[in-house]
Formats: C-alpha cells, structure tokens, sequence
C-alpha cells in the first residue's frame, strides 16, 4: 500500500525516470565477419544497430520476422517494439529518453515532425530516399527531409455486395450524398424485413471514436482547403461543417444501435457486426482487409464518402499516409548507418518488398504479409482486394482525397471534436451541434496558437 | 551484540537507501526541476522559469478536475468509512460465518484498478442502456460510477483495519460502561469511537488520499468523457504530460502542485484526527 503511494503521487516522473534507470544496454554485439553491402558514407553499419519502434500492432509479427531474417543474412542486430494501439506517442517520449533510443521511429505528419523536429536526422541524398516514387510523400522539415513516408493507406466506406443487393440496389446507384442518404433510409425503414441495417455501429470508444474525429472530420477539412486553395491552416472556418453534420446523421440514425449508446461501442464491436451481415456499410480503410475478408472478395467493395459537396461525384477514396519513417539523429553513426542500411533493404530486396507489399504466405515462414501500398520503386501489386478497387478509382479518373488530418493541430483537438460527436449524438439538438462546431473551429484555433507557444 | 549489528549497519541499509534514492529521491527532485523546463524526452531539457505554472494554472480543465477530485474525496471518504465502520462492527459480533463474510468484503481489494473500472463500465452501462444512456454522457453519472466502484473496492480493506481496532479495545471498559447504565448507543459514541481513532486515522488518512490520487479506476472507466468533465487531478496530468505536445513541462508543474495539495491535505486530516486519538 506505502509503495503503491509513493509510486502514485509521482506518477509521471517516477514512471519515465524509472524507465529510464532500468534501460539495460544491448549495444554493439555484432559479428565482424559480415558487411551489409552499403556503398554509401558515414559510419561503418556493420558494428551498427537497429531499434525501430513500430507503431502498428497488426504489423509486429511481420516485422519480428523480418528483423530475424535481416540479421541472419547481415549479422547487424535488428530491434523491434511495437507500441500498444493509442500509445505510440506515450511510449516513444519514454524511450527517447532511454540511453537506448529506438534509431527509427514514426511521426505522422507535420504536427507530429513539430514535436520530434529537433531528432530527425536529414534523409536527404541517402538511398533510401532515391527509391521514393514521388517528393510528395517525404516529410520536409524547411530544406531537410525529415521522414519519408512508407505505406500508402486509403479509406472509405466498405460495403457488402450482397446485402445491398439484397436491399435492391448496387454500388452504382450510390453517386453523391443524395443517393448514399436515400439508400440508408430505405434500408432503415425495411430493417424488419431485410434483418439488417444500413452502417455498423459509429462507436465513440477509444478504439473507434478515431474513424469518426480524425478520418470523417478529414473531409471538410478537405473541401475547405480545397475552396481556399490552401494545404493547412492556424484557424479552420468551418465551410463545410454543415455536410459533415449531414453525413454524421446519416451514420448515427441509421445504425444497428441507439445513438445514445455510442460512447460504448468499440472497434471491435462495428467489424463484428460487419462480418456477421448485420449492416451494409463500414467505415474504414485497407488496413481492415483482414478483418473483413472472410465475407469473401466477391461479397465486398469500398465507395467514396459523400458528404454532400456540390461535384462530389468525381470524388474518389480517401488516400495518403499518416506512417514516416524518422530515423534518431541523435543515435551513434554507426547505428544511424544501420538503420538507413535497414529501410533501404526493406524496400528493395525481395524479401522486403515481398513481406511489406504481399498478402497470403508472403513472408519466408508462410505467414501472411504486411499488405501494404508502399511509395517505392520496388512496390509489388497487392492481394489487398481493398487496395485494388482504390486503384481503378484513380485509374478511373476520380480524384484521391488527400489525408489533411497530419495537419489537425493536436490530439487535444481531435477528443474535443470526438466528445462534442458523442453528446450531440446521444442528443441531436442544434445546440449540441453547436458545442461540435465550436470543437472543431474555436478549438483548432486554440490549439494552434498553444502548439505555436 | 549491538556493536556488531552496527558494523554490519551499511550492508542492510545501503541497498535499500539506494532503491529508495533511485526509485524515489532522485526522480522526484528531478521532477521539480523539469517542472521549470521545456522538453520532449526528459533527458533533454531546457530552463524556461515558472512559465509552466502559469499555464497550470489558467488551465480550465484542471481547476475543474481539482474541485471534482475533491468533491469524490470527500464523498468516498464518508461512504467508505461509515459503511466499513459498520461492517466491522456487525462482523466483531458473535455470528456464525463471520469469517468467510470479512473474506467476501475483503476480496473486492485484491483486484486491480484497470481491471475493475472495465468491469464496472459493463455493468454501468449494461444498466444505463435501456434508458438509452451512457457513462460517458454525464460527468456525474461517471462520479456516481466512480464512488460505487472505489467504495466496492476499498470497503472491504479499511473494515480489517477498524476490526483490528475493535478487537483491540479492552472488554472490561464496555462492561464498567454497561454496568453504569450507558446503553448501546452511548457506549458507542463514548467508548467505542474515542477508543478507534488510531483506526480512524489511518482509514481516513488512506481513503483520502486514495480519493486525491484515484488514477487507473478514473482511466478505464469513465476516461475522463465527456469533454475531460469526469476527469481528475492525476489523469489530468498523466494527459497534459503524455497527451500534449508541447505540454510536458506543463503537466510536470501540475504533479508539483498536485503534490504540494496531497500533503498539506494529508497533514491537516492527520493532525485533525491525531488530536482526538485518547491513550488507553
């Protein structure tokens, strides 16, 4: 009980500093025998090692292999962490201040690079950045490359083909908000008789709330700096705010639950109720593939999501990438060698781009693969059904929705939206409304004046 | 015999001395430090003055959760201690099964925090929902959650301590007492009670102070919905800390003030119940 005390009256500090004390060190227990084949400067990569703490849990297994089978071949000692789901940030502020800080680590974007700026080592002219498809998807810090992005992500809403066949319709009556609205409420108003119902619980849970704050509130966001001809902002005015409120109607009132329950519902709970057939639509992104696809490819598909934007029907899916890799400019040269020497295998050899990019038995030992889009050269077509139905999209003409959530001021301002979605959804009044709008608009203003300070 | 336990001094007392340097002193003073800092790791920090209290505190939501916290300090404390008070006295009675009923009330206690809260967050809302309400919609029904939960918890804990001190108390006082006349309920206020207070010190000193610093219950059953209305003073720091970019300096000056508000509380309440602990 005493000890239980004391360790919570200073919870913060005690935690990170006992952290910090406990940190054993694993350095430098490489063989010297073997050499990476790196033709490029710096230190000697050989007596290097790796420490990438990984921020997607569903990856980790994938990436445990991957280090194993890299260290086998070059003999360079490969360290994977992978953060809880939520916790990435938590856990990479107590690691830096480790004396064995992770060599690669993610942010997400510009206002992540903010907070991590003063530890990323300029990528600029190494090889991995040479192996990028395109500029865009490098994180610049003014002249310096600070993280280059390594998966391509796309979302949107999935549906089951079959259902909705059921319900009479096809993916293609679905053109813009109109249409999407008037399928729901059909479906909705049959719910008896079809036993199902148009989307998947919108849970507000922690494991959930994300889809709706950060991945829906991308488009206005979208629009607006769109209208204004701009990439991001210190102060949102909230054009499109009245669509975003129409499309979250539509989410909420034609679900399988109440929409006072929201705040109760998890991630968990809309993939099961898309799985077991209980509603049409789901919104998320190819990472859910493998959630989803034991209702068989032939059963699914992924649309836009409408909102009600005047030319909304040349919109396409939701692509981009919230994953840079950053690697720790303040690790020892030789580690930093190592690491670039890492990416640039992950990238380019076949066991890489096979492990990042494949699907079923990809990896050596038979398991799945990552699945991933990556922007590199060496990207290999995907068993991701997902994946492929958002590139005929592109192909077909309409235009990719970029993700502007890397520029929401903080974290801080995506609960505030997420608790003011909750209660206007238990309570849909215009004055809860309200609270969402001064959420989304005062907040963002606030937040980016105190990430400025 | 005493000069050898002396020689021998450093070799017991050394290694916890330094457990207790590592795990404690130094983390704390460097914690006071870091609370006049900019930082993103705590290795690497910069002095930016008392910057950082002043954004404590102008900050709304952490005077909120200050009056919130000591609003369930107070309300737990009475609820746990009455009904623990009580249960010790109906289980130091001569009824059959009193031991297994103390084991039942105890067992609650041996169950963590995280645990708990997600447990009682089913049932919460398990009740709520046909009404078509949630925990996280009312900031009191997530402070009515939190006092059923922590007095479910604790109940139990602080009834051993007041049976220990029933139990301690000299049978003759109460008989002399009965013997004069003094009914049950007398006996109670006048020999019972005065004869507790070291009992009543600890249990309040400890329901109290749990109250203040009540962390892991708050995180997994309510955290802190809606809008950071149920959150209190430990889980506002833990997010200004980790939740905040930019803030961590921030969140280091609140624990120091937390801390500076825990103690003075603490020894207020021990001093107030000290005064009235009577010799036997």
């Amino acid at each position: 009980m005493k000890r239980r005390m004391m360790a919570l009256t200073l919870s913060s500090t005690l935690a990170l500093s006992l952290l910090a004390g406990c940190s054993g060190g694993t350095t430098g227990t490489t063989t010297s025998g073997s050499t990476t084949g790196s033709t490029s400067g710096g230190g000697d990569a050989a007596s290097g090692s790796v420490f990438f703490l990984n921020f997607k849990p569903e990856q980790d297994a994938q990436w445990q292999e991957l280090a194993k089978i890299y260290t086998e071949e070059t003999g360079v000692p490969v360290t994977i962490k992978t953060a809880a789901s939520g916790q990435y940030e938590t856990t990479l502020k107590a690691d830096m201040a480790k004396s064995d800080a992770p060599t690669l680590f993610q942010v997400n974007g510009p206002v992540g690079l903010a907070a991590w700026k003063d530890y990323c080592y300029d990528l600029s002219g190494t090889p991995i950045a040479g192996e990028l498809t395109s500029e865009d998807f490098a994180l610049m810090n003014g002249e310096e490359m600070a993280g280059i992005g390594y998966v391509l992500e796309t979302y949107g809403i999935i549906y089951n083909k079959a259902l909705l066949e059921q319900a009479g319709y096809t993916a293609e009556d679905i053109t813009n908000f109109d249409s999407l609205k008037k399928v729901a409420e059909d479906i909705t108003a049959r719910k008896g008789e079809l036993g199902f119902s148009a989307f998947t619980s919108a849970g507000m849970d922690g494991s959930s709330d994300w889809r709706f704050k950060t991945h829906l509130a991308n488009m206005p966001i979208y629009y607006e700096y769109k209208a204004d001809g701009i990439n991001s902002t210190d102060a949102i005015k909230g054009t499109y705010l009245d669509q975003y409120r129409q499309i979250w109607d539509l989410y909420i009132n034609n679900a399988t639950c109440d929409p006072g329950l929201l705040s109760t519902k998890t991630g968990d709970d809309a993939t099961a109720e898309f799985v077991t057939e209980q509603a049409v639509f789901y919104q998320n992104g190819t990472w859910a593939y493998a959630d989803v696809a034991e209702l068989g490819d032939e059963n699914l598909g992924i649309l836009p999501i409408y909102i009600g934007v005047d030319g909304e029907e040349q919109q396409g899916l939701c692509t981009g990438t919230e994953n840079y890799w950053c690697v720790n400019k303040n690790a020892a040269p030789e580690d930093i060698q190592a690491t670039l020497d890492f990416m640039y295998w992950c990238v380019t050899s076949e066991t890489g781009t096979k492990a990042m990019c494949g699907g079923e038995g990809a990896m050596p030992s038979g398991a799945a693969g990552m699945g991933f889009v990556i922007p590199f050269k060496g990207n290999l077509e995907s068993s991701n059904l997902l994946v492929n139905q958002a590139n005929e999209y592109v192909a077909n003409g309409y235009t990719p929705v970029s993700w502007n959530f890397s520029t929401m001021p903080s974290e801080e301002w995506k609960n505030g939206v997420g608790s003011a979605l909750t209660t206007y959804a238990a309570d849909q009044t215009d004055a809860n409304w309200d609270a969402v709008v001064k959420a989304f608009v005062d907040g963002w203003a606030t937040e980016a004046a105190a990430a400025k300070a | 015999m005493e000069r050898s336990i002396k020689r021998y001094l450093p070799i017991f007392v050394i290694p916890t001395m330094a457990a207790f340097a590592i795990g404690f002193i130094i983390p704390f003073i460097m914690g006071i430090w870091l609370s006049f800092c900019e930082f993103t790791t705590v290795t690497d920090a910069t002095f930016v003055g008392i910057s950082n209290y002043i954004k404590a505190i102008q900050d709304a939501i952490f005077l909120h959760s200050f009056w919130y916290t000591a609003l369930f300090a107070v309300v737990s404390l009475v609820v746990i201690n009455v009904i623990a008070f009580l249960l010790a006295l109906a289980l130091t009675q001569n009824m059959r099964g009193t031991n297994l009923f103390r084991t039942v009330f105890f067992m609650p206690n041996l169950i963590g925090g995280i645990v708990l809260g997600y447990i009682w967050q089913l049932i919460f809302n398990g009740i709520l929902a046909p009404y078509g309400k949630a925990l996280a919609l009312n900031e009191w029904y997530g402070f009515v959650g939190l006092v059923i939960l922590v007095a479910w918890q604790q109940i139990g804990y602080m009834m051993i301590i007041y049976i220990a001190g029933l139990q301690s108390i000299p049978g003759d006082v109460n008989e002399a007492a009965a013997i004069d006349g003094a009914n049950g309920i007398t006996r109670l206020f006048k020999i019972t009670i005065p004869m507790m207070m070291p009992s009543i010190t600890i249990c309040t000193f400890l329901s109290i102070t749990n109250g203040f610093k009540l962390f892991d219950q708050n995180l997994s059953l309510t955290a802190g919905e809606p809008s950071k209305l149920s959150e209190m003073m430990a889980m506002n720091i833990y997010q200004t800390f980790f939740g905040r970019v930019g803030w961590e300096g921030v969140g280091q000056a609140k624990a120091v003030i937390f801390f500076l508000i825990v103690v003075g509380i603490g020894l207020i309440q021990l001093r107030m119940t000290r005064s009235k602990e009577v010799q036997q």
